[in-house]
């Protein structure tokens, strides 16, 4: 036990930093899901996102859209995966935090 | 005014263990009573975490069930979102496609190192060996990593759901998991070395010690139960999914000693069998689709009403789900019973005639996760009469 020990005295970290370099980060995963893309322009308002959702974190809006409320959103990808005409997706960004709430909703 | 006088027996005393403290990791109170050091009693206290999570269950459709079941324990996810949807497609007679039950039990048995590379962790810390903490945390996170290259996410795997599995496990990913695992093998033959130590041997010998007969009464499931002697395993006693056909690739580990070094023990001797599982697992994976091609609103919609348990192997024990649907994309009803709650009663035995020194590593050898078993029920002792708490009721009461 020992010797194990003093050997991992001279080797690399096993810790990985998490910001070294602004915008540098450790590889992300392809599957990863982060903030929701929306397009707002093809969305045809069958409200199916709004229905499966687990969290309620999708409202849908009197113009017949959608709304994503990110502080409630368990990043499933359930809505991704059940929009008909596939408006939604989710990309890398992983920093979803803010002291305004209103920047943690998903409009246009 | 007379000054009172009475006799203090100041040798006797309760100690409250928790619901805050610092080598336990999640509120629970043990009320332990102290006689000169020695402990003669102990009061496991539970409440202090009440979620509410089968009374949410029944006001959901069954799509957002999946999710919310998936959170009822952070470490077992897998294994409780595998319980709930095996239930349903009894109910709903669907049959998932056979490469979808194997990705499901590659990913439960990785769950399984997972945990117990945590539970190594934990006693390790517990019992002051802060080397094998970092040493068991540095292949858990390996198969975290694992797994969030499977299905994106590295606690809540978002992986079931009825008729088949979300994510597939192609070509690259299969030769990666293979790699990775050599790595966690090579790491738990240095933990098994560690293991040996006589510092780690004279901490957790003969302590806490459960003997097989007790372990029967009790009805102690999982890790505990086999590190007592006991040959309780659901994958071999009722097995389900691929352990039908996959039961010789791998060995029921048991011990005879029921200390915590048996249990402890017993978790690194299950790892190597998991390993050895997943690869036999990856090499014969069936060529076919991931799960059946049906929408699954359009699939909750066609689940008629009916009951069904399913028993499953969490990496804590036996872990069982009772499902009533509502026949409306609803259930009537969801039952969970978690391994900790059979578990935990042993805790009372384990720490009898014992130390004070000794209630946290026994206390984690069990593998506790509280926030699983905790369940209201209301008790009047007078009337003899107990009562179900609603959350109605619960929100009044705060």
């Amino acid at each position: 036990m020992i010797t194990g020990v003093l050997k991992s005295l001279f080797k690399k970290p096993v810790t990985v930093k998490y910001y070294t370099k602004p915008g540098v980060h450790t590889p992300i995963p392809d599957r990863f899901r982060g903030r929701i893309i929306y397009d707002y322009d093809g969305c045809i308002g069958c409200a199916l996102c709004v229905k499966i959702c687990p969290a309620g974190a999708i409202l849908a809006t009197p113009e017949r859209k959608v709304n994503f409320y990110m502080d409630r959103c368990i990043f499933c990808g359930e809505c991704a995966e059940i929009c008909p005409v596939k408006v939604i997706s989710y990309s890398k960004d992983f920093e979803i935090t803010s002291s305004d709430r209103s920047q943690l909703t998903v409009r246009k | 005014m007379d000054a009172r006088n009475i006799d203090y027996e100041y040798s006797r005393l309760i100690l409250p263990v928790g619901p805050v403290h610092p080598s336990l990791k999640e509120p629970v109170n043990l009320s332990v009573t102290v006689v000169n050091e020695e402990i003669v009693d102990v009061n496991v206290k539970l409440n202090y975490i009440y979620r509410g999570i089968e009374y949410l269950a029944e006001r959901r459709n069954i799509a957002q069930t999946i999710y919310l079941v998936e959170r009822i324990c952070g470490l077992c996810s897998q294994a409780h979102s595998l319980t709930f949807i095996q239930a349903l497609e009894e109910i709903a007679n669907i049959q998932p496609p056979e490469r979808a039950e194997f990705i499901r039990v590659i990913c439960a048995e990785l769950e399984r190192i997972h945990s117990h590379m945590l539970l190594l962790g934990v006693v390790a810390y517990d019992i002051g060996l802060d080397t094998l903490f970092m040493y068991a945390f540095k292949s858990r996170e390996t198969v975290m990593d694992l797994l969030e290259k499977i299905s994106g996410k590295r606690v809540h795997h978002d992986l079931n759901t009825i008729g088949g599995v979300r994510f597939d496990i192609d070509e690259d990913l299969r030769r990666l998991i293979i790699k990775e695992l050599k790595y966690v093998k090579r790491n738990l033959d240095y933990i098994s070395e560690v293991l040996e130590d006589a510092t780690v041997e004279n901490r957790l010998r003969e302590v806490g010690v459960l003997p097989s007969k007790i372990a029967e009464e009790l009805s102690v499931v999982g890790p505990t139960a086999r590190g007592s002697g006991l040959t309780k395993d659901v994958r071999f006693n009722r097995s389900y999914s691929v352990y039908r056909d996959y039961k010789n690739s791998f060995k029921i580990v048991v011990l005879k000693d029921g200390d915590c070094l048996a249990r402890v023990k017993i978790r690194v001797l299950e790892v190597y069998e998991s390993i050895s599982l997943i690869e036999t697992l990856l090499d014969n994976m069936p060529d076919t689709p991931i799960r059946i091609g049906e929408r699954i609103l359009k699939i909750i919609k066609r689940i008629p009403v009916g009951e069904a348990i399913s028993i499953v192997e969490a990496p804590r024990g036996q872990l069982a789900h009772y499902v009533y649907t509502n026949g409306g994309e609803g259930l009537k009803r969801l039952s969970v019973r978690t391994p900790t709650i059979p578990n935990i009663t042993a805790v009372k035995y384990m720490l009898m005639h014992r130390q004070i020194a000794d209630i946290p590593v026994v206390f984690s050898s069990i593998d506790p996760c509280i926030s699983c078993a905790n369940r209201v029920t209301v008790t009047d002792a007078a009337k003899n009469k107990t009562i179900i708490v609603n959350l109605e009721n619960l929100r009044r009461r705060m």
